[in-house]
């Protein structure tokens, strides 16, 4: 990779989205390399999610710019984000759940070939995904709910089932809203392990609360408060750094 | 016993809860019924009403497939419906082709005009998308008011000629084997939207349904499918208005009123959306109420439909099929559970 330090795979200038007056995400200055993996924390409300939203299309700046593998990405709707190779899951789990979980899979693997528009095709088509589908769900430990609905998954699971969808996108970059909240300690644990190899050759930005999460899968560290970046780092740098110390004490209070 | 379960799974995936449609047998076994019904019926029924129940069956079909599949209510498709009887009609008075080839003329014009309305209303969605699509439809209604020349105005189009090459004087003769001529014209529409649900697009469609925002950040341009399956939609109403124009052999101001439009939501609601079945039980029974009380001499047949469609709405919210098709499957299961636990 030649360009790596050239430029970074992403990367914000002055980011910022209002709500009817209110800075929900202000100004904020990201760059990630490609290859790393990149946290994001802050307290809730921060504007961590609604920066995800920036990111992947779904809501339009306000002002500032987004720079994604080396063109202007800003403005551009989801779906066209998504074919540049930018996949996130979703903070509130978000499925369909009318359709079993290898159909999920399907969907997302079936969505770059455009196997989607053949209306005159039998949907048995979708099948010629099942074997990836099935190795996907596998590698996220949900192989033997493959048959089930989604909407009967525990909630551990539906995570789980957001990560693979991720996943199946074969994403340059792959955002994940808290991918371990809610999840007990054996899934969390299988989750950093997962996240930790599917990183060998990508792009990772996660939102995540628990500092064992964040500790053992970031390269960097960026910290949002009321929507602004407090401070950037490596974990140690930014865990060590006065005015995060003095955030986190001040809101643990 | 858990451990045969999961085997189990693997093997048949995916394991749908339904069983009434979803069984290989079960599904075979309704569409034979479904079709001798549907062959035997100008024998039971009055042949042009048996018509009427044919196309609006496909009708409610087409509404249907936005509406159950798609998640959109259109509340302007009389738009399609009638726009295709008139030029269904005027290909036929004036060109003196074949029937269904008017028809397939008139579809394909419903088409074309489903392309710029779907492009403007699919950004919509809910109470909004159905007013914009009522809107448009109200236009295209106020305009073949105005072209009398071309329309006949409120007098409307007079003389559709049902040609069919050497089988003119046939079909001419009796509605009966007119039924027969045009079922086919139905037949071709109704196979279309069951490709259409149960292929990859269909999938899509479902997806786009439940969860629009996820289908998006999965990649899929979810405006662009909107208004596929909009288009393909008006396409099928297009070829149930030709029908219906060429049975009655006129085209009039009735096909493009807003009611019309209503109407068929009515009758795909009531007989439950998502099923493809449901529009048809919903067209059989809401056509030939109304059949029933207009030769009775009632006037008030819009009373009379709306208040079933009322009672039976908030009676069985997933209309007569789907509250029929959920008994049905309780049934099966504890009959089930009863035969494993003896
Ligand atoms: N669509 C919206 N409209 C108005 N305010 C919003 C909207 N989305 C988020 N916000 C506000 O923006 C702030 C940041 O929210 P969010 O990005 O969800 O925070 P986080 O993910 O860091 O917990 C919150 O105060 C939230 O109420
Ligand atoms: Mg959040």
């Amino acid at each position: 990779m030649p360009d790596a330090r050239v430029s970074p795979l992403l990367e914000t200038s002055a980011l910022t989205k209002e709500f009817r007056g209110f800075r929900a995400v202000s100004e904020v200055d990201l760059a990630v390399e490609q290859g790393t993996v990149h946290a994001l924390v802050g307290p809730n409300g921060a504007g961590k999610t609604t920066l995800f939203n920036l990111l992947t299309g779904f809501l339009t700046p306000t002002s500032g710019t987004i720079r994604f593998d080396g063109r202007d990405i800003t403005g551009q709707q989801p779906e066209q984000i998504a074919h540049l190779g930018v996949a996130r899951s979703f903070q509130i789990t978000s499925l369909f759940d009318q359709m079993s979980v290898v159909d999920h899979v399907e969907l997302a693997l079936a969505s770059p070939t455009g196997l989607g528009y053949r209306f005159w095709r039998s949907a048995g088509q979708m099948r010629r995904f099942r074997e990836r589908a099935m190795a996907l769900l596998g590698e996220v430990g949900l192989a033997d709910r493959a048959g089930a609905y989604a909407g009967s998954l525990a909630y551990g699971q539906k995570r789980a089932l957001e990560l693979a969808l991720a996943l199946a996108l074969d994403p340059k970059l792959l955002l994940l809203d808290e991918p371990t909240a809610g999840m007990g300690l054996e899934d969390v644990d299988r989750t950093i392990a997962l996240v930790k190899k599917v990183s060998a050759g990508r792009t990772v930005v996660f939102v995540d609360h628990n500092m064992h999460v964040v500790g053992s899968l970031a390269d960097t560290v960026t910290v949002l408060q009321s929507g602004k970046v407090l401070a950037q780092g490596t974990y140690d740098q930014v865990r060590t750094d006065e005015r995060v110390v003095t955030a986190y004490l001040g809101q643990a209070g | 016993m858990s451990a045969q379960l999961e085997q189990r799974v693997d093997v048949e995936l995916p394991t749908e809860p339904s069983a009434v449609g979803r069984r290989p047998v079960v599904r075979w076994a309704m569409l034979v019924v479904g079709l001798i019904v549907t062959l035997a019926l100008p024998w039971f029924v009055y042949p042009p009403v048996a018509m009427d129940i044919a196309a609006w069956a496909l009708f409610a079909i087409s509404v249907d497939l936005l509406l159950g599949y798609t998640g959109l209510l259109s509340f302007g498709h009389a738009a399609f419906w009638g726009t295709s009887a008139y030029t269904t009609g005027l290909i036929a008075i004036n060109s003196g082709l074949p029937f269904p080839v008017a028809i397939l003329g008139g579809a394909v014009v419903a088409m074309l005009l489903a392309v710029p309305i779907g492009y403007l209303s699919v950004r919509r969605t809910g109470i909004y998308f159905a007013m914009v699509t009522l809107a448009f439809a109200q236009m295209i209604y106020f305009i073949a008011n105005q072209w009398r020349s071309v329309t006949g105005g409120e007098n409307g189009l007079q003389g559709i000629p049902k040609n069919l090459g050497g089988l003119t004087d046939l079909v001419n003769s009796d509605s009966f084997y007119f039924y027969y001529a045009a079922l086919p014209i139905i037949l071709i529409g109704v196979f279309i939207a069951w490709r259409t649900v149960n292929s990859p697009f269909g999938r899509v469609l479902v997806a786009i349904r439940d969860n629009p925002a996820r289908a998006r950040a999965l990649g899929y341009d979810v405006e662009r499918y909107k208004i596929m399956a909009f288009v393909l939609s008006a396409g099928l109403a297009g070829l149930a208005g030709g029908v219906f124009a060429v049975s009655h052999g006129f085209a009039s101001l009735q096909e493009l009123i807003w009611t019309t439009s209503g109407k068929v939501v009515l009758i795909t609601v009531l007989g439950g959306i998502g099923t493809l079945w449901g529009p048809v039980l919903g067209a059989a029974l809401v056509v030939s109420l109304e059949d029933q009380l207009a030769s009775s001499g009632f006037n008030g047949t819009g009373i009379i439909t709306g208040a079933i469609f009322v009672v039976i709405v908030l009676a069985f919210r997933h209309g007569i099929w789907g509250t029929a098709r959920n008994g049905i499957n309780a049934w099966l299961r504890k009959r089930r559970q009863g035969a494993r636990s003896d």
